[in-house]
């Protein structure tokens, strides 16, 4: 199977092999030369699958919750797939990837499952989903659901890329002020309050409404959002209001198509998605260059009397003007 | 690029078997070693094995058994992967008297290691394994 070309694999990922999917993931995920070619095979025939994000704080149940989603819509005869991207340790650039321990049951259902560490450098992350994503999408399955832990800006990038961005909260995460600050809270299409069974999940809906009220009266939201968030409430391990964030999650998608939203909402994930690849190419164009300049300045007497963002202005100068150097 | 990337190994308890603080310590081992660990835990089948292997294109797995069931389930996830055509190594982890490794070798099994295998051996056999495996 080594042997087997990109347009082989993706003509029987087409056709429904598993295994041809995730080795494209695979290539695509690497990078270079075949993730071009997997790019470049896969970028004319998008646009099938409905592309989830969910998202949330760590513990907060997203990939029991994930499992009981997808295990429905396996059930009602739908295809869908999870890539569950878990951190990388800056250190060693190892990762446990763990999702799959609370979604055995899904995988028994024949829910397709990928696993993907964010390989250090964030960039690559925002270069890489959206590409395995439509290797997903060319091989039938839909919805998409790319589930990230959502502690960093790339995480809630990435999950705003989507067609209907799903945020886990649950009880226990702090006050109507947390509710209120900036970040995650901020590209929800809908929410999902989990482990509502538990005695202040009331409160965290009424922060919730409250927030969104806010946001109503500010003016402030999502440009492209269609209707007020929907606030679901879930247990994820008795299965308790998944049918509700099941339907929530088509319902919105309806919402932005109705809108003339869809179309649109995918056109600026592909322009973010140009972008990405265009600072990718430039940053390496210029790490060479970056270094040098800073290999020869950065240590010494030289830069101990000023202060680091003036040596930083002094060396960029340098750089710019004269680029060969 | 290609060649930078990590190796991608499934880890799972085969049977029935509740002791997986083992696995866990080598889970840790392993990221620590550099490599992507797609971790399934407790009470694991061939099937489930499979399924995990294929979908994310694993590089080698590794199963551990307290339990004394190595024989039987050490070969049978050999041939349980064999059957499905995936060539991809299998380690086992766990309590394996030293006579019992030859015939796990000629079953297929790709590596063997026991109680207080040090992280250098863990990633060393985990590595030599994916090696095997033909990229």
């Amino acid at each position: 199977m080594a042997d087997r070309t990109v347009s082989e694999l993706v003509a029987a990922a087409r056709g429904g092999e598993l295994r041809a999917t995730a080795r494209l993931l695979t290539f695509v995920e690497r990078g270079g030369d075949l993730a071009e070619q997997v790019a470049e095979a896969t970028h004319d025939h998008v646009g099938n699958a409905h592309v989830v994000g969910l998202t949330g704080p760590p513990g907060s149940g997203k990939s029991t919750l994930t499992a009981a989603w997808a295990i429905r819509l396996a059930e009602e005869g739908r295809r869908p797939a999870v890539l569950a991207v878990d951190p990388s340790s800056p250190l060693t650039g190892g990762a446990i990837l763990g999702d799959r321990v609370r979604m055995t049951a899904a995988a028994a259902a024949g829910v397709f499952i990928r696993s993907m560490a964010t390989r250090g450098h964030a960039g690559g992350l925002a270069l890489a989903v959206p590409g395995m994503v439509r290797v997903l999408d060319v091989a039938g399955f839909d919805p998409v659901i790319v589930e990230t832990v959502g502690v960093g800006q790339v995480e809630v990038d990435v999950t705003a890329a989507t067609d209907t961005a799903v945020v886990v909260v649950t009880p226990g995460m702090g006050d109507a002020v947390q509710a209120n600050k900036a970040g995650l809270l901020e590209v929800a299409d809908l929410f999902a309050v989990n482990k509502s069974d538990r005695p202040d999940a009331a409160d965290v809906r009424r922060d919730l409404e409250l927030m969104l009220d806010l946001s109503k009266l500010t003016g402030h939201g999502r440009p492209d959002a269609v209707v007020r968030p929907t606030i679901v409430s879930t247990v994820a391990t008795t299965g308790r209001g998944v049918a509700e964030l099941a339907d929530a999650v088509d319902t919105h998608l309806e919402a932005l198509r109705d809108a003339g939203l869809l179309e649109a909402r995918r056109e600026v994930r592909r322009r973010a998605e140009v972008r990405s690849h265009l600072e990718h190419l430039v940053l390496a164009a210029s790490a060479a260059a970056v270094e040098a300049a800073f290999g020869a300045a950065a240590s010494g007497a030289e830069t101990a009397d000023e202060s680091p963002g003036a040596t930083a202005r002094r060396l960029a100068e340098r750089l710019l003007t004269d680029p060969g150097s | 690029m290609a060649d930078a990337a990590p190796v991608r190994v499934v880890l799972a308890k085969l049977g029935l078997d509740g002791h997986d603080r083992g696995l866990k310590v080598v889970a840790r081992m392993l990221r620590d070693g550099g490599m992507e660990v797609v971790y399934l835990g407790l009470r694991q089948t061939t099937a489930s094995i499979i399924d995990a292997v294929e979908q994310e294109d694993a590089d080698v797995v590794g199963i551990s058994m307290l339990n004394a069931g190595h024989l039987t389930l050490g070969p049978l996830m050999v041939d349980a992967l064999a059957d499905a055509g995936l060539d991809v190594p299998v380690v086992i982890g766990g309590i394996v008297p030293d006579e019992d490794r030859p015939t796990l070798a000629a079953a297929g099994v790709a590596g063997v290691l026991g109680p207080g295998s040090p992280a250098a051996e863990v990633v060393a056999c985990v590595q030599a394994a994916a090696a095997r495996r033909g990229l």
